[in-house]
């Protein structure tokens, strides 16, 4: 165990060494894991990101639920609202028809009438005249008291 | 496992156990089996590392990838709470001076008499497993850090600064300067001292044992069932001793460069 030239070699050899594995060694082992570390650094921001947006996106949901139902609501409303004036309109307007086809009715019958009250006036006279006719057949000439019978005619 | 011309003595089966394949003479003698190991671990934690590396994904890895993420990022977070300076040079040495040393130490774990076997069969006639056992080992990284500890406190202080650090502390006064620089330059010393010797005595105590442990197997059967049972148990504690060495070793590199950064 006696110190001798072994330990220059040796002394060569360990300096060789570790200038070999600053130069080839260190460098990609420590890279590989610095880059392994930022990306799983990365990786867990982007997990804590993407919790984060998922909140977010649920809270919007939320709101957006909340706004269709509101607005469905409203729509009910207002077609509830319409349903209600169109069925007064319609109502009004019915009105207003019945209110036209009875007065049309109304004057039909009095127009009709009134043509019956003709008929039968004439056919009274005309009656009457037979009557007349058959009472004084005999004496009355037909033609001196027609002028008398027209008046009665008129005056039924 | 006696090796050639030695006698299979429990003297003998230790020494062999300890003494390092070696070539040269004097100072310059090298340790095959210690740098064959240590830089064939060097070159396998590099190649696995890098090869991970290249392949690495930002997306979901795979085990492989993620045990070696584990290591890195284990390294980087411990050194993130030590060194509080922007160095890029720091943390890939302490996953080096990590991986490393623990693959040397884990050397430990493999059965004593396995890889001697081996080379014995191979017509090798010393083979020393455990490269942290050796002391050149060691030091030699201790030295690598103390060479990094001395530049950047230069680079940080400047000379001016790293001299005045020397000599000017723990007594701020002229006439302790010498104290001061006695006091200053054992506590730059003891750095690379402390940590060669720990792990090296730690790692060199370990092996002793498995090699006495080892010793019993050659003795009757009730000795070699008590030694597989030591075995089993020192094993499963060295695991420990061998991972918190390594550990040490980084830990104590990154505080003495944190220590080198800081401007008193």
């Amino acid at each position: 165990m006696n110190i001798n030239a072994t330990l220059l070699g040796q002394t060569v050899a360990f300096l060789l060494f570790v200038w070999f594995c600053m130069k080839f060694v260190w460098p990609p082992l420590m890279n590989a894991i610095e880059e392994r570390q930022k990306r799983i650094a990365d990786g867990l921001a982007d997990a804590d990101r993407a919790v984060k947006d998922l909140e977010l996106a649920q809270a919007k949901a939320t709101d957006q639920l909340k706004d269709a139902k509101a607005t469905a609501n409203e729509i009910i409303e207002q077609a509830n609202k319409r349903k209600a004036q169109i069925v007064d309109e319609a109502k009004a307007e019915a009105d207003t028809e019945r209110a036209k086809i009875i007065a049309q009715g109304y004057a039909e019958i009095e127009a009709e009438r009134n043509r019956v009250k003709e008929d039968l006036r004439k056919q009274v006279a005309v009656l009457a005249i037979a009557g007349a006719e058959k009472i004084l057949e005999r004496s009355i000439d037909e033609a001196a008291h027609s002028d008398i019978v027209n008046k009665l005619v008129a005056e039924l | 496992m006696a090796a050639t011309g030695e006698a299979l003595t429990p003297q003998g089966y230790i020494q062999h156990h300890l003494t390092n394949l070696s070539v040269g003479e004097g100072f310059w003698t090298w340790h095959i089996d210690s740098l064959f190991f240590s830089v064939g671990l060097g070159v396998l934690f590099l190649w696995l590392f890098r090869s991970v590396g290249k392949k690495a994904t930002t997306g979901v890895p795979g085990k492989l990838q993620c045990f070696v993420e584990m290591i890195v990022e284990f390294v980087d977070s411990s050194v993130k709470e030590t060194f509080h300076g922007r160095n890029p040079v720091i943390a890939p040495l302490a996953l080096t001076i990590f991986v490393w040393v623990f693959m040397m130490n884990f050397m430990d774990m493999v059965p004593v008499d396995w890889i001697p076997s081996l080379a014995l069969a191979a017509g090798i006639p010393y083979m020393k497993v455990v490269p942290t056992t050796d002391l050149n080992i060691t030091f030699s990284m201790a030295l690598g850090v103390f060479v990094l500890i001395i530049y950047y406190s230069i680079k940080v202080k400047g000379i001016s600064g790293f001299v005045k650090e020397l000599t000017m502390q723990p007594f701020n006064h002229w006439a302790m300067i010498p104290v001061n620089f006695l006091l200053e330059t054992v506590t730059l010393i003891a750095k690379p001292i402390s940590l060669a010797l720990r792990l090296f005595g730690n790692l060199y105590a370990g092996e002793l044992i498995f090699i006495l442990i080892a010793l019993m197997y050659g003795a009757n059967w009730a000795l070699s069932t008590l030694g597989v049972t030591l075995q089993l148990g020192w094993l499963i504690f060295h695991i420990m001793v061998i991972t918190l060495q390594a550990f040490i070793f980084m830990m104590l590199t990154v505080v003495y460069l944190s220590m080198a950064h800081e401007d008193h």
